[in-house]
């Protein structure tokens, strides 16, 4: 009895396997796709990547990175493409895009909203790259944890560089990347005029001295997912963050975090395709999804990211696990734009090099 | 005799293949990036050309211009114009962006003089200062790269100028990687000569458990020593835990001993200690003994006993377990990666750093020569002071 039903079983197991077979062969039916891992990857798979898995049949590969071209460079100079799409950085979009590495994305080809308008009408009019299908609006801001600050609270920028009124460790992306910026309006620049300061050496040696002023207390991070994690550990008392990760922390994990949005250094993502991927067509197919109007309104049920369609905006609704009502916590809500910096891309892909440059020999000075 | 040396010759020639393909090789090449940047004179070869006749100052002549406007219509047309604008950029900030308009303004553009119509699409080409960089980069053989890897560059009138003072980073890391790599050495050495003192002159059973307790650590993955000391030294860790258990400092004022310098000087010199130990060791078992016994059966105190008969014959050990190990620590880079933090940070973090996510790959070729000519002088050095011929690895 008992040998009988193990060869079944292994004729089953067999079976299965060989059944499986056809389908792991074709190697199309799934493309690698990049974002930024932690939170906002989790919100993007319950958001869209679910669905588009659903309808299409197609799988998706999720890996993870934080930013810059380096890994797209080296696939392009290996011949070697592994990633289909990338979740991409303005500045980034647009040096990539310079030099070939992207695929130049059509709006035309971008599905229309539901009431007709075509996507070329439907997409704000923030800055535009060849290569890059606009998703979402985001901010790096910074928060701090509620709990260590009883009386007196940070409130604007200049408070994240104040040791005096508010003494305790910083948290900073290490890049100069938004921190140039930061430490502009926190010396008194008014936002709209921050590029116009960093396009001559002394705004830039400004930007500097003033965050010489933090610098020895100061814990760099490079992934979007630690600054939460250092808040709530209390390793640092406030830090720059990605605002909805700060804003997922509060909600869901119910941390005592509070961002402050004086200053805020808005920047704008776009889906990318790396050229030469051997999945063309497939990839396509998800920059479509993953920037219909639908997708990106969804995802506002997930994390606090202002979607780039002026059709998703009109969708945007409550949060999905806790109800909080969202609008107010998009970047881009009026209120929370009183101060805020337009990061501009431009000025970056120009100087990044040699920003990169001064910002590691200010390090290790 | 013959038929013996060929047989000899045959025998050392997969290892010769094998040093050929993996060492010299890649080596070489390394050396031919650090020189030569065939990147722009490729792309724009008739204009790099027509540069080299012109004196550098003032504006080129109009033949010069209409080469280049050509040149570029056809990099873009040929998708090269990206790599052209980033490798003009990395000379010039801010050259990127103006390469990459005119590339696209060219399309709507008029036609000659050139002289007006270039500038009229980005105000750059009206500056001297773009044609000196495009003169500059065109050069295919170049010694840009060691010049930057030591903190110099070229002047807008072509001399040899420092790096601004905000962007000296080099020489400042090279002295800092020296230093600490002899630091690393001296550690190990204080820590490392009692051991293996030990070690030679115990007895037998006792040497045994010391030998294994120095081997196990080195038989151990690199990273899980490395990852190890996170655990103990970091501000939740077991040494600061314990510190605050026993009242030595209160709670809110727990030490920073990783993710710094600290951090990276104990790590490496844990990790480096054994290839302290075991080329002192092997020279120590050879010293007799009872030689000690004899000096100060004659009247010497241990100190000067050890001092006029042990340590001089202990000293070729001490040659070969230091360059061993400050060679070793001078080219460090998983360590100081993970523990160093910032102000931790070597000169092999930063060739990583041009080699991975800069692609500055000519920087990187160029320190990497630089720290490998450093490495030979110091090495020459020792040969000359202490003589190689003494060393003995056991």
């Amino acid at each position: 009895m008992n040998t009988i039903k193990a060869s079944t079983r292994l004729i089953a197991a067999l079976a299965a396997v060989i059944a499986a077979f056809p389908s792991a062969a074709q190697e199309d039916d799934f493309i690698t796709v990049v974002s930024w891992g932690g939170s906002y990857a989790r919100s993007s798979v319950k958001a869209y990547h679910e669905r588009f898995v659903e309808e299409t049949g197609i799988q998706i590969k999720l890996d993870e990175y934080n930013g810059g071209l380096a890994q797209v460079r080296a696939q392009a100079e290996t011949g070697n493409v592994t990633w289909d799409v990338v979740d991409m950085e303005a500045g980034d979009t647009l040096l990539g895009c310079d030099e070939g590495l992207l695929e130049t994305i059509d709006y035309e080809t971008l599905p229309a909203a539901p009431d007709g308008t075509p996507a070329t009408e439907d997409f704000l009019d923030v800055f535009d790259v060849d290569c890059g299908a606009k998703s979402l609006i985001y901010s790096t801001v910074y928060a701090y944890n509620d709990t260590l600050f009883p009386d007196l609270k940070p409130a604007t920028m200049a408070d994240f560089f104040d040791l005096g009124k508010f003494p305790g460790r910083r948290g900073m992306r290490r890049t100069p990347n938004a921190n140039l910026e930061f430490a502009l309006v926190a010396d008194g620049v008014p936002a709209d005029q921050v590029y116009e300061a960093l396009s001559s050496e002394e705004g830039i040696a400004r930007a500097f001295r003033k965050l010489d002023i933090i610098k020895d207390k100061v814990v760099w991070w490079e992934a979007g997912a630690q600054p939460p994690q250092m808040l709530a550990d209390g390793e640092v008392v406030m830090s720059t963050a990605y605002n909805g990760r700060i804003f997922n922390a509060w909600a869901l994990e119910k941390q005592p975090l509070t961002i402050v949005w004086d200053g805020q250094v808005l920047a704008t993502g776009y889906q990318v395709i790396v050229a030469g991927t051997p999945k063309l067509e497939l990839a396509r197919q998800f920059v479509a999804f993953a920037t219909s109007t639908r997708s990106l309104a969804n995802l506002t049920k997930y994390i606090s990211y202002g979607p780039l369609r002026r059709s998703s905006l009109a969708l945007v609704d409550k949060h999905e696990e806790t109800g909080i009502e969202m609008e107010p916590h998009l970047p881009n809500a009026p209120q929370n734009m009183a101060n805020a910096v337009l990061e501009d891309p431009e000025w970056w892909a120009d100087n990044q090099d040699e920003m990169n440059e001064r910002f590691a020999a200010w390090l290790i000075k | 005799m013959a038929k013996a040396r060929t047989g000899a010759i045959m025998l050392a020639l997969p290892l010769t293949a094998f040093i050929l393909v993996t060492f010299i090789a890649p080596l070489g090449s390394m050396f031919m990036r650090s020189l030569y940047d065939p990147l722009v004179a490729d792309i724009m070869p008739e204009t790099v050309a027509a540069l080299e006749e012109w004196d550098g100052t003032g504006l080129p002549p109009e033949q010069v211009y209409a080469l280049a406007a050509r040149e570029l219509e056809r990099a873009r047309e040929e998708k090269t114009i990206g790599k052209l604008a980033t490798r003009l950029n990395r000379d010039t900030s801010g050259l990127r962006s103006a390469v990459m308009r005119t590339g696209r303004g060219l399309k709507r553009a008029g036609g000659p003089p050139w002289s007006e119509t270039l500038p009229a699409i980005n105000a750059a080409w009206g500056e001297p200062a773009t044609w000196q960089a495009l003169a500059r980069t065109g050069a295919r053989v170049t010694p840009v790269y060691y010049l930057n890897a030591v903190d110099l560059t070229f002047g807008s009138d072509g001399g040899i100028v420092r790096q601004p003072e905000e962007r000296r980073i080099y020489t400042a890391l090279f002295i800092k990687t020296i230093r600490v790599s002899l630091t690393i050495t001296l550690l190990c050495l204080a820590i490392g000569y009692p051991v293996a003192y030990l070690i030679a002159h115990s007895p037998p059973r006792l040497s045994r458990l010391l030998l294994v307790l120095v081997l196990v650590p080195f038989w151990t993955s690199l990273l899980v020593r490395t990852t190890s000391w996170i655990v103990l030294l970091q501000q939740q860790g077991v040494v600061n835990d314990l510190l605050v258990r026993f009242g030595l400092i209160p709670d809110e004022q727990r030490l920073t001993m990783i993710h710094n310098m600290t951090g990276t000087l104990v790590a490496m010199t844990h990790v480096l200690l054994p290839f302290m130990i075991l080329p002192l060791y092997s020279v120590m078992r050879g010293i007799p003994a009872v030689q000690m016994q004899a000096a100060m059966s004659l009247g010497a105190s241990w100190p000067r006993a050890f001092y006029r008969v042990y340590l001089p014959q202990s000293l070729p050990g001490v040659g070969a377990g230091c360059l061993l190990v400050f060679i070793l620590a001078i080219g460090y880079y998983i360590t100081p990666a993970l523990v160093g933090g910032q102000s931790g940070q070597l000169i092999s973090n930063f060739i990583a750093y041009h080699i991975q996510t800069s692609l500055n790959w000519g920087l990187a070729a160029a320190l990497g020569c630089v720290l490998f000519v450093a490495v030979l002088l110091l090495f020459l050095l020792y040969d000359r002071v202490l003589g190689l011929d003494r060393m003995k690895l056991g």
